[in-house]
């Protein structure tokens, strides 16, 4: 019988239905860092239980490293102390760690698809919302609470209900500077905040066809955003190359047995959805976020449609019919799990590339992870941005989320790659954040205000 | 060979059953109220849940004084009444967690983030889900006399405050854990582990396909 992929991989880690009526899932993935495991931890101390696959679970830390120096001890002792327990309780438990000196160190979410952790196929967890990201290789993966991180160190099992699954595709060709950030926000402007609650996510249509990995990993990160928990594309062999090579992969004879187990596992061209949308991608425009949520975004040129009395305009000091193209920004941040991978900053500089920052702009440069680093200072990619006065920084979570010394200060405006333009949300109580593309952020950095990407491009070699 | 990996241990869920929850009100008016605003990041970098409490929606008090958890009409509420999308964005359980260790049992509103109701139903605390109107008519009621006494019965899902009563709702598989005192699952999820063990050994990937 037709089916999707979430319901193929459900079935195939289903272990029984729980007296609740719930199913008790097999977690074959369950990734760590060091904010939401710390009590996880001591809830399987008090209980004398040990991690039942600690060979499933790998660790990182990406929240609280600061990204100016990573040298130990951190300067604030309680990230060190953070830090210092998760080495313990990886240790201990005989979970892999990557710590922040270790060359593999990055965002959790840039660093599973990386090393070839993250597979189709496979049931993952992580205790942070963006784990959706890991969908893109055809994964479901879930994003959960501590309680439940508890749930999946000593059992590997989570209790869940099943999701309905809605089909959305995109179809056709997007235009010169319009990225897989602009149709994610897009998505969720019309789909809205809370429309995904209960679903999850198939992303497909010939748009997503011809996107890299990179790029879909962009959309699938933002399923959260959209309320939907889970979001995924159909394993192809643009999936396939990606994943060849890669450390935890397999190799030889087993990727190819692998490969014909991964175009099985995908949803079946018949199946029947609990709903399906469909996006136009050649009338997707590059779009900022003018609120409070990621819903509440507008093409660069088009006015704020708001009501004046939204919480969100006062909030963001915006009139009702304003745009937000001319914004002057005070920070321009290119970075995350979102947008932080090799390709996004290579984007960037294409557009950086013999300019200067505006003066008045803070702007820094954070890869998802070490071996991005790595890479783009090995194609130069470093030097095109300390030119132009971009920070480089160590890889981390950084001023996505006020974790860490990278914060926004006062009512500061910053343009972001990231994914949450929540009040408080990138540190400072009263800061301000315009969600867009790297391209787009790059872009408003040399502007020193938000500006449209595609007049900037019209100079720029395709 | 053991069933379990785990050495015998109470459930955790033993807490025991959550059938009803009284008490009073705090109405807390908005939609899309994400976690970063009922606990802010720089809160989450500590190694327990201690002390939450005093740091819950840190950010929306210090900018309005007139916060309903500022509000010492409020004080010693036991049910938080809110609007659609609580909990939306990060899966921060220090949220509920910070929620319960204010005092809060159990939340009625228009609808809540999937991972958020999760993370509630793990502490034992019901997010009920009611219409538009009648979370409106309460939260009106608790304004004006927050002395109001709110009974919220899991097994039928009424709400009862005052003259006023309705129907809400929880996912039925939530309701029956409450009722049944198995509302957090590591018991469950241990009690079978051999089961647990072969569905790892028929995936490809663990194979190595």
């Amino acid at each position: 019988m037709a089916d999707t992929l979430f319901h193929k991989v459900w079935n195939a880690h289903a272990v029984r239905t729980l007296p609740s009526g719930q199913t008790q899932l097999f977690v074959g993935l369950h990734l760590v860092h060091e904010v939401t495991t710390p009590q996880a931890f001591d809830m399987l101390r008090q209980h004398g239980w040990r991690v039942a696959f600690p060979e499933r679970t790998f660790a990182t830390v990406d929240h609280i490293v600061p990204t100016r120096s990573q040298q130990r001890p951190f300067v604030d002792l309680m990230a060190e102390e953070m830090t210092s327990a998760l080495e313990r309780n990886c240790r201990d438990a005989g979970i892999r760690l990557w710590a922040p000196d270790n060359e593999n160190q990055g965002i959790v979410h840039v660093i599973g698809p990386e090393l070839g952790l993250t597979q189709p196929g496979m049931t993952i967890a992580c205790g942070d919302s963006h784990t959706s990201t890991h969908g893109a290789l055809g994964a479901i993966a879930f994003g959960i609470g501590t309680s439940q991180v508890r749930d999946v160190l000593a059992s590997q099992c989570l209790a869940l209900d099943p999701l309905k699954v809605r089909r959305i595709d995109v179809n056709g060709t997007l235009g010169r500077g319009v990225y897989a950030k602009d149709v994610i926000l897009t998505i969720i402007r019309r789909l809205g905040v809370q429309g995904g609650v209960g679903y999850a996510y198939e992303y497909g249509g010939s748009t997503l066809e011809a996107m890299t990995v990179d790029e879909r990993m962009t959309i699938c990160n933002m399923s959260i955003e959209g309320g939907a928990r889970v979001g995924y594309v159909n394993p192809d062999d643009t999936t396939f190359a990606f994943l060849r090579g890669r450390p935890f992969a397999p190799s030889g004879d087993a990727f190819d047995r692998a490969v014909a187990w991964w175009r099985q596992i995908a949803s079946d061209a018949n199946a029947s959805y609990g709903d399906r949308v469909s996006f136009d991608a050649s009338a997707i425009e590059p779009t900022v976020t003018w609120g409070i949520n990621p819903g509440q975004s507008v093409a660069v040129s088009e006015p704020i449609a708001a009501e004046p009395n939204d919480e969100a305009l006062a909030f963001m000091g915006f009139r009702p019919g304003a745009r937000v193209q001319g914004t002057r920004i005070d920070v321009a941040f290119i970075g995350s799990c979102t947008n932080g991978r090799l390709s996004d900053l290579e984007e960037a500089a294409r557009i950086v590339r013999g300019h200067r920052v505006a003066p008045h702009v803070k702007a820094l440069i954070v890869p998802g992870s070490r071996a991005v680093r790595r890479e783009a200072e090995a194609r130069g990619l470093h030097e095109i941005f300390i030119d132009a006065g971009f920070e480089w920084r160590g890889a981390g979570c950084s001023m996505c989320l006020g974790m860490n010394p990278d914060r926004l200060e006062g009512n500061q405006i910053s343009a972001s790659s990231s994914n949450r333009n929540f009040k408080g949300r990138q540190g400072s109580p009263t800061g301000r954040t315009l969600l867009m593309s790297p391209a787009m952020v790059a872009a408003a950095a040399i502007a020193g205000e938000v500006v449209d990407v595609r007049e900037i491009l019209e100079g720029v070699p395709a | 060979m053991t069933a379990s990996p785990q050495p015998s241990s109470p459930s955790p869920g033993a807490a025991g059953a959550v059938t009803e929850i009284h008490g009073r009100g705090l109405p807390l008016r908005g939609h899309d109220i994400d976690t970063d605003r009922i606990m802010p990041a720089r809160f989450l970098v500590a190694v327990s849940f201690e002390g939450l409490e005093r740091h819950l929606f840190e950010d929306d008090r210090q900018a309005d004084a007139r916060h309903p958890f500022n509000d010492p009409r409020f004080t010693g509420a036991s049910i938080l009444v809110v609007n659609a999308n609580f909990g939306c964005g990060s899966s921060r359980e220090h949220a509920p967690q910070g929620l319960g260790r204010a005092g809060i049992r159990a939340v009625v509103g228009e609808s809540f983030s999937e991972i958020f109701q999760g993370n509630a139903a793990m502490l034992g605390m019901p997010c009920f889900v009611a219409s538009h109107a009648d979370v409106e008519r309460l939260q009106t009621l608790i304004e004006t006399a927050p002395q109001t006494s709110i009974s919220a019965d899991v097994a039928s899902g009424t709400i009862t405050a005052g003259t006023l009563a309705f129907a809400a709702t929880l996912p039925p598989a939530l309701r029956d854990g409450f009722l049944s005192g198995q509302w957090n699952p590591t018991a469950m999820l241990l009690a079978n582990f051999d089961e647990v063990r072969a569905v790892a050994a028929r995936l490809p990937y663990i194979r190595g396909f």
